[in-house]
């Protein structure tokens, strides 16, 4: 039992899971950091009790199971982070707003299912930039983004513009020459 | 292109998932192209994503399956694509636990780790750490030191939580980067320096000395990260707790002054620490409270969320302390966000005055069904503690109460209400109707067991003892035939107290008796069958032995006795007597208020203090022959705090010895103590028999040496009652390095001497509970009984009175009869308990309020020196 008085043993261990479900609660991401659920079945049910909790209203923060969980929702996404009880509530804030932010950065502010569907791969990096095994690791969106690097010429040639592909192949020109 | 594809379908129908249909056998089967050359890493990426997408929504994957992924993906590294090689280290993190041999890869990583790409440094020290071990982290060693006090910041931030996750696993290995970490400490980086910190605390966390340097070296040159911040008052308020440190201390003093810290973060961190420091006073919570205050404005929810959260923690002990902000918390009700109302309600609840109670209630039935259960616990935790502060409120309590029993809820929801209610009949006489009559119709429809036993446990306690019996034997009856085993069970028993009770009941409960003998299962059948027979002798001591009172023995105890007894084979019946007895847990219900966050490990039934003592001294072959421990006493200091050795003692009681245990501690960072005895000096006719030394008492390590004494056998009124041992501890001390702890050869005798030690009367009676005193004041009979009065002269109130005899005489009260009712006269007080060697005790105290308290003490037990020893001592 929690008790009144406890002082906690002071960790760095503050996540203790990321999760991303669509409109109909179902799961696009998550990650679990530690013990709490150990089984898919007991992980999907306390997905589904959070939706049911929280997609209706647009309030941030909310205790469930015993566990802080602070939460966003735009378009057709749902974004959690989710804490022990007695875990700074802000720290967690910092969490969820550097994925949000990063993703929006990622994701040219396109922060909806579809285009995350389409980038998972840039997800996944995100978020190992940013929690690792329950450690803030990075609370900056900007450093964050720099570190997945994603680079620029992931758009498919195609969809280039002239200027674009002129521009880095004069780039490349210039390289060789000054070579 | 399979992107391309991909989109085509998704334009076909809109919000289609390109990873829904996803076979984990056909991109199995994909991954194969991993082998072809050249690599394609746009195909292969896409590949990877596939996979960690199917092993993130928790599919299964087999270890061969998964090892061939896995060696296959292993090719990739030869692409120089930057995106693929990044999945690639998420792959080997993923796959670490499901696949065989991924230390293959372990050269490749090493290779990432040291090369000149910055963006792969970081990811493959974190993938390469979750797949060493720690013979092959020897082996990286050298890399890890350099990793960490690398100047970039994200290979360096991995490289020390990476070694943090790893403390677990190797610490030794990890402690030797001390020195690289403290270098990591003062880096600019934010994000570094937090990291630095938090693995130099993990590595030192042990070691109380170093912590206080690193404390203060850090508070005083001051931290760029808020997050380093907060670890650091995590640190400041866990050492202030170890250490029973006074709030005067500049740990105290550095987190009060990040409440002026600019980040809210830290801010908040550090008025939560401080509302969580236990014995905090008014003036110290105030500048927590009015940070707290400012928070409850903030346009934030979650900021909200978290001051009302932690004003609600003050109010249950300092409710003063948070009328200040009444306003703002009035506020805060209509809030959007339930769980912000919720607390600003309950703690108005506990800080308003009784007259706002009314309007309160009815803001928060308006919408208790939309909030969550662990609120509407928070709810009704507040309901339970304004029950007692307001008793008069009670009968709008109830109803409330009802209400929501009533509602849907999970268990901890419905047993928090039923607790509750069960705390108000118990305080308030005149509610008990009414809160059985709640209790019993809620039973009439409940799914857990737990509760409908609890329930059933409480109409057999206070029903027969009701104006009208008659009328719960129906609920009763209705789980005999209704429900699981375990409510039929409880049911049957709750039956057998209302006949025990009543006589004019008895012929019906007989008859329903008669019935439950005929159910299928076999505890019902055998309670039924065994309750019948007892009845049937219309014996008032039976009664009150079988059916009122129930064992007081320790189950674990009586389940290892009876282990020993069926281990060998004696013509002797099994003893009753020679199980330990129950230590009885002290509850406190009025202070203990438990939290909103109730934590998710299942509560153990964790072996009692005396089972743990018991185990312990029955491992010393010289206490084999004492038989079962009968009490253990609280522990003792019997040195001042903060000298060089600290000295405690548990007394052991058995049915003819005492053990007294010395728990002692060298504070001396350059001495070893060795062959430490505590030697006492009995008085009169108690024997010291024999001392068992402490072979070695190193610096900071507690160990434990004690001291077997007879007690007087043929007379014991007077000399047990009251007796003082003076003690002296004496050892053998060698010097030692107090760095590296190695002792010189020689040693000198030295001798300490300790604080004179008490045995009390209170060391040769257990606490037992009866729950029914009269039928137990019965049982025992007059046979010996003496009454004495006596005249408290320097006792000023009844509650005083009864407090004292309490503790001097270490009973348990009965009936609720340590609570004195509020401007009375006269008490009664009811008293149980054993007595060494297996004698049931019963004490009556009539106290009388005039000048001082007159108290009438009448003694009962099945033993007559038992009595005289009571009231021998009470004299």
């Amino acid at each position: 039992m929690y008790s009144f008085d406890t002082v906690y043993e002071p960790s760095l261990y503050t996540v203790k899971a990321v999760l991303i479900l669509d409109n109909d609660g179902d799961r696009l991401y998550a990650k679990y950091y530690d013990d709490t659920y150990p089984t898919v079945k007991e992980q999907k049910a306390f997905e589904k009790n959070i939706f049911n909790k929280t997609h209706r209203t647009d309030s941030e923060i909310a205790l469930l199971e015993g566990l802080t969980v602070v939460y966003k929702s735009n378009i057709d996404l749902f974004f959690y982070v989710i804490g022990s009880s007695h875990e700074n509530e802000l720290m967690l804030m910092a969490v969820l707003n550097c994925l949000f932010d990063s993703l929006s950065q990622m994701l040219r502010k396109n922060v909806e299912r579809r285009a995350l569907l389409e980038n998972m791969e840039g997800l996944f990096l995100a978020v190992d930039e940013i929690v690792d095994g329950g450690v803030i690791l990075e609370s900056d969106p900007q450093q964050v983004v720099h570190r997945v690097a994603l680079r620029g010429d992931d758009v498919p040639l195609t969809e280039q513009t002239v200027t674009q592909v002129l521009q880095s192949a004069k780039e490349q020109i210039k390289w060789s020459l000054l070579r | 292109m399979i992107k391309k594809f991909d989109k085509k379908d998704e334009e076909s129908g809109s919000g289609s998932n390109p990873f829904q249909h996803l076979e984990k056998s056909a991109v199995l089967q994909e991954a194969r192209i991993f082998n072809e050359t050249p690599i394609n890493p746009r195909r292969c990426l896409h590949i990877l994503t596939k996979i960690i997408y199917l092993l993130n929504q928790g599919e299964h994957f087999g270890t061969t399956e998964a090892t061939e992924a896995f060696f296959a993906m292993t090719r990739l590294f030869q692409s120089n694509d930057q995106t693929l090689r990044r999945m690639c280290y998420l792959t080997i993190k993923e796959m670490a636990n499901i696949s065989e041999d991924v230390i293959i890869v372990t050269s490749s990583l090493t290779k990432d780790m040291t090369g000149k790409e910055d963006v792969y440094r970081g990811p493959a020290i974190r993938a390469l750490c979750r797949i060493t071990d720690t013979t092959m982290l020897q082996a990286i060693e050298r890399y890890m030191k350099q990793a960490i006090v690398d100047k970039v910041p994200s290979v360096s931030s991995s490289a020390l939580v990476s070694s943090l996750h790893m403390v677990k696993m190797s610490y030794d290995v990890v402690k030797r980067w001390v020195n690289e970490a403290q270098e990591a400490a003062s880096s600019d980086n934010i994000m570094v320096q937090y990291h630095a910190l938090g693995l130099l605390y993990h590595l030192r966390k042990n070691d109380r000395l170093a912590v206080t340097k690193m404390l203060n070296k850090f508070t005083k040159s001051g931290l760029k990260s808020p997050f380093a911040y907060c670890m650091l008052i995590r640190i400041a308020s866990k050492l202030l707790d170890e250490t029973d440190g006074g709030h005067d201390s500049p740990l105290f003093d550095f987190i009060e002054s990040c409440l002026r810290n600019k980040n809210e973060m830290v801010v908040y961190e550090a008025a939560s620490a401080i509302v969580h420091m236990p014995n905090c006073t008014a003036r110290e919570l105030a500048p927590a409270v009015s940070v707290l205050q400012l928070f409850c404005s903030s346009p934030k929810a979650a900021l909200r969320y978290a001051a009302v959260r932690t004003l609600n923690k003050v109010a249950m002990k300092h409710p003063s302390a948070v009328t200040a902000c009444n306003l703002d918390l009035e506020n805060l009700i209509t809030d959007s966000n339930r769980s912000i109302a919720t607390l600003a309600i309950t703690t108005l609840l506990k800080t308003g005055s009784e007259s706002s109670v009314d309007r309160l209630m009815k803001q928060i039935s308006s919408f208790v069904s939309e909030i969550s259960d662990e609120f509407k616990v928070v709810v009704v935790q507040a309901i339970s503690a304004l029950c007692q502060k307001y008793p008069r409120k009670h009968s709008v309590m109830m109803n409330f109460l009802s209400n929501m029993l009533r509602d849907d809820g999970g268990f901890e929801y419905k047993r928090a209400i039923v607790d509750c209610i069960i705390s108000i009949i118990e305080d308030n006489p005149e509610s008990k109707e009414t809160g059985l009559a709640h209790l019993c119709e809620f039973i009439e429809d409940c799914e857990h067991t737990v509760l409908a036993t609890k329930i059933l446990h409480l109409l057999g306690k206070e029903g027969p003892r009701t104006p009208q019996p008659s009328k719960y034997i129906r609920f009763i009856f209705n789980r005999v035939v209704l429900e699981s085993e375990a409510v039929r069970a409880a049911a049957v028993s709750a039956l057998a107290k209302f006949g025990a009770q009543n006589d004019d009941l008895l012929p019906s409960v007989l008859v329903l008796m008669q019935r439950c003998m005929m159910d299928s299962d076999d505890e019902v059948r055998d309670r039924a069958t065994f309750y019948m027979n007892v009845l049937q002798q219309k014996q008032k001591a039976l009664n009150a032995a079988y059916i009122f009172n129930g064992l007081s023995v320790s189950i674990p105890g009586l389940e290892k006795s009876l282990h020993q007894y069926t281990l060998e084979p004696t013509e002797r019946p099994f003893d009753m007597k020679s199980v330990p007895l129950a230590t009885t847990p002290i509850t406190e219900h009025k202070t203990e208020i438990a939290s909103v966050a109730t934590s998710k490990l299942p509560e153990k039934l964790a072996p009692s203090r005396q089972d743990i003592y018991q185990e312990q001294l029955a491992a010393i072959p010289e206490f084999q022959g004492l038989g079962p421990l009968f009490k253990s006493s609280e522990q003792v200091q019997l040195t001042e705090a903060e000298t060089e050795y600290v000295v405690r003692c548990v007394k052991h009681t058995f049915a003819r010895h005492m053990v007294f245990q010395f728990d002692c501690t060298n504070t001396l960072n350059d001495q070893l103590l060795q062959k430490v005895v505590v030697q006492m000096e009995p008085s009169e006719s108690y024997e010291v028999i024999q001392y068992i030394p402490a072979a070695n008492l190193p610096y900071s390590q507690p160990g434990s040496c004690y001291t077997l004494v007879r007690l007087p056998e043929d007379d014991p009124t007077a000399e047990i009652v009251f007796i003082t041992f003076s003690c002296t501890m004496k050892y053998l001390v060698k010097d030692c390095d107090p760095n590296t702890g190695e002792p010189d050869d020689d040693g000198y005798d030295d001798e300490y001497v300790l604080e004179d030690l008490e045995v009390t009367v209170a060391d040769h009676i257990q606490k037992v509970l009866k729950p029914n005193f009269g039928a137990a004041w019965e049982e025992v009979g007059d046979e010996f009984e003496k009454e004495e009065t006596f005249a408290l002269a320097s006792v000023r109130t009844l509650d005083e009175a009864v407090g004292n005899i309490i503790s001097f005489l270490g009973m348990q009260p009965c009936e609720r009869s340590d609570k004195v009712p509020e401007n009375k006269n006269s008490h009664v007080l009811f008293l149980a308990g054993v007595f060494r060697g297996g004698h049931d005790v019963l004490v009556r105290a009539r106290l009388a309020l005039a000048d001082g308290v007159t108290m009438q003490v009448t003694v009962r037990s099945d033993e007559e020196t038992v009595v005289d020893v009571i009231l021998a001592s009470v004299g």
